[in-house]
């Protein structure tokens, strides 16, 4: 009788109207400036690599929701940020049908199998990053110069500044050093990620520790300040913390733990490039970090409003 | 016709790996070469048949405070055997395989058989049982070994079938690569098995009274009637 009239639903009641697709819409809005110089810097392939990518993210997710019989997502603009991360993680000469195989392991693989967007445990483009990576190893190793499409013949391969380049600080702001598409120019990605701060999207506490973790870190073990700077502007660093440690489905929800993740993610990347065998670390601390976040969450549960401390047994005596 | 029943049910139906997820140890390590794989299978299943016969004969004779020790002894005698016969004449096949041929010892099918099945029934169905559950591990071990080696080197028992333009993908070959293959062929194997996801009405649903979706159960239908 009444019943229908009356408006049941739980709590929250007031609405801020943020959708997925809105804050998708936002952060594919931030990855344009590195889009760009990635177009700038690598050429035309750069951005065939991003539309393929893209491409293929979607496609694969619209095939597998539709071979699982559930409600489609590719609306919600996720596939297309997983396909703009996951080419910006590649470098510019990689084989088309590798990248291909990477937007099948990031869709169907890491998102998909585990049930679609926000049930994923891992970050879809750094994993499928690293299926290609430890697969193609020389593919996914070789760089081209910058600006090699001026010169006519063959693509001039180079060495990322991890790996022993030579590049000055400017050219690394700059992006004029090899590497992968998105990943050279820092200051495209800090234009993409101020404005992912700004705009709220993303919090700021995950990227300012990642960053000066690593550049703390640097400092710590080189005692050289150009070299600590070199270390946060060169390799995935930018991209990583800006744009993949910030995943809401992969990263801790809380304040502490979102800086416990970024803390970690920079220990890490700093451990590897320090100590292991391979020259960049980005990708592997975000995956190892992905893993923890459960674990980080259990331990930063916030106190309820009004919740008392816990007192000791013997306090009741 | 009984006989037949208790051999088939090991390569499918109660298959050790597929469906009851004992040796995975072998069956990731062992399984980057379908080669390996196959003589893995094929040592495992010749140590299982024997084992199974012996403690099938000796079942009155072992105390059953004693009997895991006993088992023991005697899986590992024909353990010692197949690896000093491969060591003999399969040197190849010996030096890949390495120590996980020693470690057929501690795998927990034998064992298991032996347990559950041949310290309980007479000599020839325990030794078909035997036989059945030793070729379904094989089956699934040469399955495995054969994705990854198709995809991780381009290969198939040795012979390159992949052409020279598509890269292999190393992964396959790495311990990833074997846990991403095994949990794939294990879920086809289970999606083929199981009949439709049994449903749960709402009488005998512990949320039925909180619950106020008039038309069955939604929860219960997407998780497969586990929920």
């Amino acid at each position: 009788m009444e019943k229908d009239k009356l408006i049941i639903e739980p709590s929250p009641h007031i609405k801020s109207g943020a959708t997925t697709q809105k804050i998708m819409l936002m952060v594919i809005i931030a990855l344009c400036p590195a889009l760009v110089a990635s177009v700038v810097i690598f050429g035309l392939r750069a951005l065939i690599m991003t539309v393929l990518c893209c491409t293929c993210c979607v496609l694969f997710e619209w095939l597998s929701r539709k071979i699982m019989k559930r409600e489609n997502t590719i609306s919600d603009l996720s596939a297309i940020v997983t396909g703009m991360l996951l080419s910006f993680n590649l470098p510019v000469t990689l084989p088309f049908y590798m990248a291909v195989i990477g937007c099948f392991v990031a869709i169907v693989i890491v998102k998909q199998f585990f049930g679609g967007i926000g049930q994923n445990f891992a970050n879809p483009a750094i994993t499928a990053r690293i299926v290609l990576m430890l697969s193609f190893t020389s593919y996914m190793t070789s760089w081209a110069e910058p600006f090699y499409y001026n010169s006519p013949g063959e693509i001039i391969t180079t060495s990322t500044p991890l790996a022993g380049g030579e590049a000055s600080l400017m050219d690394m702001f700059l992006g004029n050093t090899g590497g992968c598409l998105g990943e050279t120019c820092a200051l495209a990605l800090i234009i993409g990620g101020v404005f992912l701060i700004v705009t709220k999207i993303i919090s700021p506490a995950t990227p300012l520790c990642f960053i000066g973790t690593v550049f703390v870190l640097a400092l710590a073990g080189s005692g050289d300040i150009t070299q600590a700077t070199a270390a946060i502007l060169s390799g995935g660093v930018m991209l990583g913390a800006f744009f993949m440690a910030t995943d809401y489905a992969t990263t801790p929800l809380t304040l502490p733990g979102k800086i416990i993740f970024g803390i970690g993610c920079g220990l890490i990347t700093m451990l590897i490039r320090s100590f292991g065998t391979m020259p960049e670390g980005v990708s592997y601390s975000i995956l190892l970090m992905n893993i923890l976040t459960p674990i980080i969450d259990r331990f930063t549960v916030p106190k309820a409003f009004g919740e008392a401390k816990k007192r000791r047994a013997r306090d009741d005596k | 016709m009984s006989y037949m029943k208790e051999f088939t049910k090991g390569l499918i139906k109660e298959n050790p790996n597929m469906v009851m997820l004992l040796g995975m140890c072998p069956t990731l390590a062992v399984t980057t070469m379908a080669v390996n794989g196959l003589g893995m299978g094929l040592s495992t299943t010749f140590v299982l048949v024997c084992s199974n016969i012996v403690i099938s004969l000796l079942k009155k004779v072992i105390p059953s405070t004693v009997r895991l020790p006993c088992y023991i002894v005697v899986i590992a005698g024909f353990v010692t055997f197949v690896s000093l016969m491969l060591q003999a004449f399969i040197p190849v096949l010996y030096s890949s395989l390495g120590m996980f041929l020693s470690l057929i010892t501690v795998n927990c099918i034998i064992l298991g058989r032996a347990e559950m099945f041949a310290s309980k029934n007479k000599v020839l169905p325990s030794a078909l049982d035997g036989l059945g559950m030793g070729l379904g591990f094989t089956l699934t071990l040469v399955i495995v070994g054969s994705l990854r080696e198709i995809f991780g080197a381009g290969q198939w028992f040795g012979i390159t079938i992949m052409p020279e333009v598509i890269e292999p993908m190393t992964l396959f070959i790495l311990p990833a690569g074997g846990f991403f293959v095994l949990g794939v062929v294990i879920a086809v194997v289970n999606r083929i098995m199981k009949k439709k996801p049994r449903e749960i009405s709402c009488q005998n649903c512990p949320n039925a009274q909180s619950c106020f979706s008039g038309e069955g159960c939604k929860v219960n239908k997407e998780n497969g009637g586990n929920a």
